[in-house]
This record gives structure tokens, C-alpha cells and sequence, in this order.
């Protein structure tokens, strides 16, 4: 299972826990399943309606920057962070 | 607009002729009438040297000089220093000293280290210095301007 | 042959562009020429904040000469949506809004109107017939005032977010974010020392010389094409179709040279009113600023306050950070607090940290990009905290740095983990240096002398899209298209790269930046990434090459291709010696064998972009009557991974160097009580000079990026980090006081010692 570190600012939807283990193969995978177990996550991370990261927030999966489209692939030790996107920042 | 004024100058050791509002820099001038682009408009008020020529012999930033004050005046622009075929040696040491980056300043900085080295053909790191305060890059730190400058000094 | 058996890699051939721009036939942005041509000027804002009750601009297009007026009405209003534009999230509504005010104007200088005339005078005459009604509003410009209740709000609509989640709360703070790792409390009560200090630090420029400019032509077909400077030609399409709300395939940029960005040149200004004042007019419309209206209408980087709490244990180690960082974003949300959060502790090895950053909007211009964005300020407060630390613990400051120094494995405070990174060498490259082992000699003048030092880091961002288009000449030469614009040797460190893999001189490849009707999508010059990115690129087209070669080879040999070697620029068939050939002698053969030889390529790498670090060292003397910091000797160390073009690798230190020389001890926005900055040209906005410096001496540390094919690290960033914090820990070593607001001007210096006995 893939190991996922809730930013601080999230924990409110995990119960406090800053680091938890999600199964999943690719990135939509692995937000169906958090949202499954912690409710509310998908409304925090995904534009309305779509399967697209929100602009302002940005997904590390093992330290490089995932695709917004969440298609790339998870692997059982891989970590995941969310982080502010970075804006401006160029 | 005001009348257009006649003016007979020579630029780049060819007579040249053009006509300008008295409004007019001689920075306008160059560029927009006579198609020479190599000076560059940086600030527009002397500050920067981008817009550097030497005129009659003396560097001036040709932005604060008036098209008409060009009139009977003997101007030198970066264009007339040196060509592709033929580079000064200034131009020869900025390209092997690294000593541009995005280049909008250098055609200033080459025009003005020839009228240093035309008036001073061996300064010290000092005086290269106080000489060039006149021109702003923000791109190099200037290390390397001033040490293609000072490769470029007779005998050096 | 240089070093680690690279041919090209690693030597110092002339630019391909070098001749064009010493003789001064390049061509940058302003100037061009077309036929027909306009000339447009701005309108702008003389206020910091009102609103707009009525544009009058019946006597301006009543003026002769003047062919079009145009206002925010000729925009089309679009949603509040953020889009990602290359690598910038942008607000379209905000971005259409910073381009021409729409209902009111947020800062002094912000656009509301354009004029197109038959010069430029008559289009500046008629600027001021246009008359604009305001209704002025209190303004804020500074970060804390402006996250106070009761502070005048800029957006009315405007809560704050949270990674997000949106509060209920209408306020300036735009957004505010947390990283969290460890227990910050736990980690001061292990310490011996712990030091909490503030720090406030003023809005800079990145102060290109060249103004910004765009010549726009919207012909009768509706296609419309910019020729302009800019860091991204990409980026200002979309910029462009997304304000424009036109289709992407209606317009073209064209990039001319470009006269330095460090990130100011990829958010649009003019260009979209020179395309209204273009598509009205039916000509082309140049417009370009003056310096004022870059210091006052473009996007400086922010002030900023910060509150930073280190401590540590009497043997030496981190054991806990805080930070409390409020960025000013400007005018509209965007500042680079995220940037400088994830920068601010990450040289060390900390197991305890929390940072909480703001995004403000303040009735500033609004923000953009500078060289490594944010993490200036933060290694300002960081560095100075780290130089006081060791100091109360008698440690040497880079010994405590290399004790503590992050290395692969690392856990970043914002979560990530480090891969292989050059921190801890390039400190040690510093520690060991001729210049840090020197001693200092006194001043032999009354004035003081001291000695500092300060590290630094930047992400340099993962490899982004870039495409590169080769066709081989007979002669073996090789043309290269591009997308990255060219701000400082990118054409000859991508060119030198494709050289090496296919064993050519770099003068055989012949690199040209093309528009965006013919190269692939590529992103933006900034993040370090070009040489990183599309040198990557440029590796795989050279690998396509050479596939393809060993096809035609296998035609002209009558061989199969997989016995085909390629080695030190050759191709052979393995079972006869007579049948071997170099790049150049196949390629004046290869075209008998399958037509032209062409390669297309387009990357967009997973790898890191390569952390960047760098340790700097300054010698200073201070004269205590004028407060005056004269610099006497200054060395930079930093980690490229690989120097492709060492000489443009040390020139980006340098300039990176001076730029935050600038920064630390001259340069601000000063702000008078109306809201307006009062030193808004070259002679009050006073960038450093040659006469303000000495050599700038570098050190290039190389630890290879695992990223990339040559170890390519992004070089260019992280450089302008360290000098403000390295200057203040230098005026600390020859005064006893610290300085902790910037920029450490002299009157500024002159005060503390003053007040501090210094």
C-alpha cells in the first residue's frame, strides 16, 4: 500500500492522522480510496465534477511533481504528498 | 507635431541625412528612422548607458541627446565598430569572456570600453570600473565584462 | 577533451548568438519594424486603489494622429478560474483584470486604458486626454497592516483558502498553509539554544534592462500573431487565447531575443491591448514600456515579514524550526510564499518543524517570479537565525552547516524526500576554500571589516515539456529548433548537448528559437529548467539521431542495423573494419538512403529538476559615519550537477550573486503615504554597479543529477539566495549589530549602529 502524508492542514478529514496507507495503482485509484475511507478529501483535491487535481494544490508521488490528469502510477512503497502548488514560482 | 528639422550628420564614417521632430532623441532617431537597433532603450533617461554612441569623440547616452543637437556631429554606434567578418577586438573579448548573457546591455558596454580605450588605452581594473558605472547589465555580475575589457587592453 | 570523458560538455566554445549580439544585430523585442506600423502607450492608475466610475476617452481618439482607444469593455470578461499556464497558476479573471483595470484599479500604475497612434508621442499626448473618473479608496501596501481587521480590502469576494478549503472569512490573506512535520514543541524542549527573531524585507525589481514590449498584428483572417520578449512564447498563447478567449490555433508569438526576464517576462501585459488596439485598427501596434512603467505596472517580487525559531543541542544539532511567513502577493492572490516555504529550512536536516505561510494581497503591483522565488526572504531570516546559533554554541557557522546539512534522504519540512543532492559538498567546497581559510586583514582606514557566510537552496523544477526539431545538412551540420527562448546561453548549453551525444562540435549544430506555429509545446524559460529540460530533450534527439543514422548506414553498408555500433562519434559494422564512418561522412551519403534526415522530439522527464545549493561567502567594510557596505571579496560555491558551459555556469552565479547584493544592501520599492513608490527609475532604484564590486569568485561543485543523461542540475536560481543573509551575518562579524530588515542600505546601517553602539 502506498504510504500517504496528510498535510497538517487536512487532518481535520483523517481524524488527526498524519500518515496513512491507501491501496492503489495510478493517483484515481488511490483518491477513490481515500475518499472511501476519510470523506471529503475528493472535494479538497479535485476540481468539481472532474478527475483533474485542482490548480492550487500539487501532487508528489516520490518526490517529483504527478500529472494533474492523476493518471501516473503508484507503486506499493511509493509516497505521496499533497503540497500547495507553488504559484509565481518560476 | 511640430515642423520636421533637417539634419546633416555622418554615422558610422557615412554622411546621413534625416529629418526629425525637434521632440526627437537621437536615440529615436537611430533607431526608428535609420534602422540602427543597436542601441537599446533602457531607461530613457541616461541612467543605464543600453543607448550608448560616441559622438564627435565623446561617449553620450543618445537618449538625452536631441536629434537636431546630432546636426554636423560625427557619430559612431555599435553598428559602426565592428562587423561579423571584421570584430573589434572588444567584441572578440566579450564573446570569448562569456561576458553577455541576454546582451541587451552589451552593445552599450562595447561602445562605451571604446571610448575608454580610445581615450585611455591601458586602465587599470579601477578606472574600468569607474568607467563603466555608467552602464547597468543584470544578468552578468559584471565580472566577466570587465575582464574582457581589460583583455582587450593594448599589450595585454 | 574536458573532464568526465565528455568532448563537448564541459568546454567553453563562443555562442552561437555571441557575434549577432556584440555587433548589435540581434533583434529583441523593440525592434521591429512592419509596415503600417502603430504605435500604442498605457493609461495608468494614479492611484493605489478606487474605483472606476467612468472612462471618458472622447478627447483622446478626437486627437490627430490617434487611430484607437481601447478599455477593460474591450476585454472580454471571463470567469474566476484558475488555469495552469506552463507553470504558473493563474487566475484568468485576475490576469484579464491586471491587463486593463475592470471596475477598479488595485495599484498606482495599473492599466486602464490604450491608445494607438501614428507615434509614439501622439499615442503618450493622447494618454493624457483620456480622462478617467475615480472614486479613491484607503489603501494598504504593507503585509501585516494588510492582514489586520478593519484593513481596507482589495477583493470584496476574496476568504481566505486552506489547502482547498475555503473559510467564510472575506480578508486579504488570500490563502494560508501549513507544512507540519514532528513535533516543533518536543524538538525546543530538547534545546539548548533556541533563537525566534523577525524580519522584514521590501518589494524588488528584477530590473531587465529591457522594457517590455509586444507588436501585435490581428489580420482580416482573425489570426493573430505577437512578436515579442518573453521568457515562455507558449505561455503567452495561452495567456493570450485564454484572455482573448480565442482558439489557441488563431494566434502565433514570435520570439525575439529577449533582454532579460528572471522571471518578470512570462505573465502578459501589453499584448493583449496591442492585439484590441491591432484587431481595431487593422495594423500592427507596437508597444512598449518606459522604466517607470516596468518598475510600476509589471511584477516585482514581494516584501515580506517572517518570523523564524531555530533551536539546538549544546553538541550542535537542529533540533526544531518554526515559521511564520506573510508574503505580499500584490494585487492579486500569488505570491511566492509557497516557494520560499518549501526553500526556507531545507539546506538542514531538522526532525522537528512547522511552517505556516500567507499569500496578501496588498495595493501593490502584483507579484511575479524573481530568480528562485521566495526563498530570498526566507534564507534571509533562516541563515542570519543559523549564524546566531553557532555563534551562542562557538562552532564555526559552516561546520555547524555541514553537520547539519541536508543530504539524499533527507526528509524536506513540505514532506518530500531528497534524492541525491551536492548540499553538504558544496558547503564543505566552501569551508575549504582559499577565501574562507584567508584571514581577514583590518582596515587600515577607520572603517570595519567582517566576514560572513550564508547557504541556500531552490527546487529547480522537474524537467517540463520541450520539444526539439533537427534536419542534417550534407555537410554533417545539424539545425536545431527550439522553443526555449534564450536569456543567457541556453542555445549553446542545448546545442553543446546534442553535440556531445552524437559526437559534433558544438559549431556543427546550429540552434535557432522558433515560434509557436513550428516547434512543439515547450515550456517556459524559468525554474532553472532549460539547460536541465530541453538539454534533456536535445540528449534524445541526439539517441533518435543516431537511430536513425544506423538505418541509413545499414542501407548504404547493405548490414543489418543492429550490428551497428556508434562510439566516440563513429558508426561501425562490427564484422568489417572497412565499413565505418563518422557522423559527418555518413550524413553527406545518408540522404542517397531514405530521403532527408529529420528528427522531431518532445520530452517531459519524470526526474527531478535536481536540487540546487549553494554556500557563499562575502568580505565587507563598513564605514560606521555613512553606514556605506563596501564589498571587498565574495565567493560563490554551488552544486551544477554537470557545467555544460562552465563559463555561462559561473556567469549565472555571478549575476545571481549581484542580484542579491542589490537586494540586500540598495534596492526597494519606497513607498510614500499615498500609496505611491517615489523611486521608480534607475537613478532611485539603485541596482549595483560596476564600481559597487569586486570580482565575484566561483566555486562549481558537480554532483550529478541522477535525473538527467549529463547529470544536469538547473544552475541559474539559486544563486541571488544567500547574499542578503550572507551580508548581514558579514556586518554582524564587523559591527556586533544585526541587521534583520532589508535592504541594509546605508542610512539603514547608519541607524542601527547608531542605536545598537555598533
Amino acid at each position: 500500500m502506498a504510504t500517504i502524508y496528510i498535510p497538517s492542514l487536512m487532518r481535520d478529514l483523517t481524524g488527526g492522522k498524519e500518515i496513512i496507507h491507501i491501496e492503489g495503482a495510478d493517483m484515481r485509484q488511490i483518491i477513490a480510496n481515500l475518499e472511501t475511507a476519510y470523506p471529503g478529501f475528493k472535494q479538497r483535491l479535485l476540481e468539481e465534477g472532474t478527475q483533474r487535481i485542482k490548480p492550487n494544490i500539487a501532487v508528489m508521488i516520490d518526490g517529483r511533481n504527478a500529472r494533474r490528469i492523476l493518471l501516473d502510477k503508484v507503486n506499493e512503497d511509493s509516497e505521496i504528498h499533497f503540497l500547495p502548488a507553488i504559484s509565481g514560482g518560476i | 507635431m511640430s515642423k520636421k528639422v533637417h539634419v546633416q550628420t555622418t554615422i558610422n564614417g557615412e554622411a546621413v541625412d534625416f529629418l526629425c521632430e525637434p521632440r526627437n532623441s537621437l536615440l529615436e532617431v537611430l533607431r526608428d528612422d535609420l534602422d540602427l537597433t543597436g542601441a537599446k532603450e533602457g531607461c530613457n533617461n541616461g541612467n543605464c548607458g543600453a543607448c550608448n554612441v560616441i559622438m564627435d569623440g565623446r561617449l553620450v547616452n543618445s537618449c538625452c541627446v536631441l536629434g537636431v543637437e546630432a546636426d554636423g556631429c560625427e557619430i559612431t554606434t555599435i553598428e559602426g565598430i565592428g562587423s561579423a567578418a571584421n570584430l573589434h577586438p572588444l567584441q572578440q573579448k566579450f564573446l570569448e569572456h562569456a561576458a553577455l548573457q541576454c546582451g541587451i546591455c552589451t552593445p552599450g558596454f562595447i561602445v562605451s570600453a571604446k571610448a575608454l580605450l580610445d581615450e585611455n588605452p591601458n586602465p587599470s581594473e579601477d578606472e574600468v570600473r569607474y568607467w563603466l558605472a555608467g552602464n547597468l547589465c543584470r544578468c552578468t555580475g559584471y565580472d566577466k565584462i570587465v575582464r574582457a575589457v581589460l583583455d582587450a587592453r593594448n599589450g595585454a | 577533451m574536458s573532464q568526465n570523458g565528455h568532448k563537448v560538455i564541459g568546454t567553453r566554445p563562443i555562442r552561437h548568438d555571441g557575434v549577432d549580439k556584440v555587433t548589435g544585430r540581434a533583434i529583441y523585442g523593440a525592434d521591429i519594424q512592419l509596415t503600417g506600423l502603430l504605435h500604442g502607450a498605457i493609461k495608468r492608475s494614479p492611484h493605489p486603489h478606487a474605483r472606476i466610475k467612468n472612462i471618458d476617452t472622447s478627447r483622446a481618439e478626437a486627437h490627430p494622429g490617434v487611430r484607437a482607444v481601447v478599455t477593460a469593455h474591450d476585454l472580454p470578461q471571463i470567469a474566476d478560474k484558475l488555469a495552469d499556464l506552463g507553470e504558473a497558476i493563474v487566475n484568468l479573471r485576475d490576469a484579464s483584470n491586471n491587463v486593463l483595470a475592470y471596475g477598479k484599479v488595485l495599484y498606482k500604475g495599473h492599466a486602464v486604458s490604450g491608445v494607438a497612434a501614428i507615434n509614439l508621442h501622439v499615442a503618450q499626448e493622447a494618454v493624457e486626454l483620456i480622462d478617467v473618473e475615480y472614486e479613491v479608496l484607503p489603501h494598504v501596501t504593507g503585509v501585516l497592516e494588510a492582514m489586520e481587521d478593519g484593513a481596507p480590502i482589495l477583493h470584496e469576494d476574496m476568504k481566505t483558502t486552506s489547502m482547498g478549503e475555503e473559510t467564510d472569512k472575506v480578508s486579504n490573506v488570500a490563502n494560508h498553509f501549513q507544512h507540519k512535520m514532528g513535533e516543533p514543541d518536543d524538538g525546543f524542549a530538547e534545546a539548548d539554544v533556541v533563537i525566534e527573531r523577525e524580519f522584514t524585507t521590501q518589494t524588488v525589481h528584477q530590473g531587465y534592462i529591457e522594457t517590455h514590449n509586444a507588436t501585435a498584428h490581428w489580420n482580416e483572417e482573425g489570426q493573430l500573431t505577437i512578436w515579442t520578449s518573453t521568457q515562455g512564447a507558449f505561455s503567452v498563447r495561452d495567456q493570450m487565447s485564454e484572455i482573448l478567449q480565442m482558439p489557441v490555433s488563431k494566434v502565433k508569438i514570435v520570439p525575439l531575443e529577449i533582454g532579460g526576464g528572471f522571471g518578470g517576462k512570462i505573465s502578459v501585459y501589453l499584448d493583449p491591448v496591442a492585439a484590441l488596439l491591432s484587431k481595431r485598427t487593422g495594423h500592427p501596434v507596437k508597444m512598449t514600456m518606459t522604466r517607470d512603467e516596468v518598475f510600476e505596472g509589471t511584477g516585482p517580487t514581494p516584501g515580506s515579514y517572517l518570523k523564524v525559531k531555530m533551536g539546538a543541542t549544546s553538541d550542535g544539532r537542529l533540533t526544531a524550526a518554526t515559521a511564520y511567513m506573510a508574503y505580499e502577493a500584490g494585487a492579486y492572490p500569488g505570491s511566492p510564499v509557497g516557494a520560499g516555504a518549501g526553500c526556507i529550512f531545507t539546506p538542514y536536516d531538522i526532525p522537528n518543524v512547522q511552517i505556516d505561510g500567507y499569500d496578501v494581497c496588498v495595493n501593490k503591483p502584483k507579484t511575479n517570479a524573481y530568480r528562485a522565488p521566495g526563498a530570498t526572504n526566507a534564507a534571509y531570516a533562516t541563515e542570519t537565525v543559523v549564524d546566531e546559533i553557532s555563534e551562542k554554541l562557538g562552532v564555526d557557522p559552516l561546520e555547524f552547516r555541514v553537520k547539519n546539512g541536508a543530504k539524499e534522504g533527507t526528509r524536506r519540512a513540505d514532506g518530500p524526500v531528497h534524492p541525491r543532492i551536492g548540499c553538504i559538498e558544496t558547503t564543505e567546497a566552501a569551508l575549504n576554500s582559499e577565501h574562507y581559510r584567508s584571514s581577514l586583514a583590518k582596515s587600515g582606514n577607520g572603517k570595519v571589516r567582517g566576514r560572513g557566510v550564508a547557504s541556500g537552496y531552490w527546487f529547480n523544477f522537474n524537467g517540463g515539456r520541450s520539444a526539439i526539431s533537427v534536419s542534417i545538412n550534407p555537410d554533417g551540420t545539424i539545425n536545431m529548433l527550439e522553443g526555449s527562448t534564450d536569456i543567457g546561453g541556453t542555445r549553446a548549453s542545448i546545442a553543446m548537448q546534442l553535440a556531445e551525444t552524437i559526437g559534433l562540435e558544438a559549431t556543427d549544430i546550429k540552434p535557432y528559437v522558433v515560434d509557436t506555429d513550428s516547434i512543439g509545446y515547450t515550456d517556459v524559460t524559468g525554474g532553472s529548467r532549460t539547460t536541465f529540460g530541453t538539454g534533456y530533450a536535445a540528449h534524445a534527439t541526439g539517441q533518435a539521431l543516431i537511430r536513425e543514422m544506423k538505418e541509413r548506414a545499414s542501407k548504404l553498408w547493405d548490414v543489418p542495423a543492429d550490428a551497428i555500433d556508434f562510439e566516440d562519434g563513429v558508426f561501425s559494422y562490427r564484422d568489417d573494419a572497412e565499413k565505418r564512418g563518422s557522423f559527418k561522412e555518413l550524413a553527406s551519403q545518408a540522404g542517397d538512403a531514405g530521403g532527408p534526415v529529420v528528427a522531431q522530439v518532445s520530452t517531459n522527464p519524470d526526474g527531478s529538476g535536481g536540487g540546487a545549493f549553494a554556500t557563499h561567502v562575502v568580505d565587507v567594510e563598513i564605514d560606521r559615519e555613512t553606514g556605506k557596505v563596501d564589498i571587498l571579496r565574495y565567493t560563490a560555491v554551488q552544486d551544477a550537477g554537470t557545467a555544460i558551459h562552465p563559463s555561462y555556469v559561473e556567469g549565472q552565479m555571478q549575476g545571481g550573486v549581484v542580484q542579491g547584493i542589490g537586494w540586500g544592501l540598495n534596492e526597494e520599492y519606497i513607498y510614500n503615504d499615498e500609496g505611491s513608490m517615489t523611486n521608480a527609475s534607475f537613478l532611485d532604484y539603485r541596482m549595483p554597479t560596476t564600481l559597487d564590486l569586486p570580482m565575484i569568485e566561483t566555486i562549481i561543485v558537480e554532483v550529478p543529477n541522477e535525473s538527467h543523461p549529463y547529470g544536469v542540475r538547473g544552475v541559474g536560481e539559486v544563486p541571488i539566495v544567500p547574499p542578503p543573509a550572507a551580508l548581514a551575518n558579514a556586518i554582524y562579524d564587523a559591527t556586533g549589530v544585526r541587521l534583520r530588515d532589508l535592504p541594509m542600505s546605508p542610512p539603514r546601517v547608519q541607524k542601527a549602529l547608531a542605536e545598537n553602539g555598533g
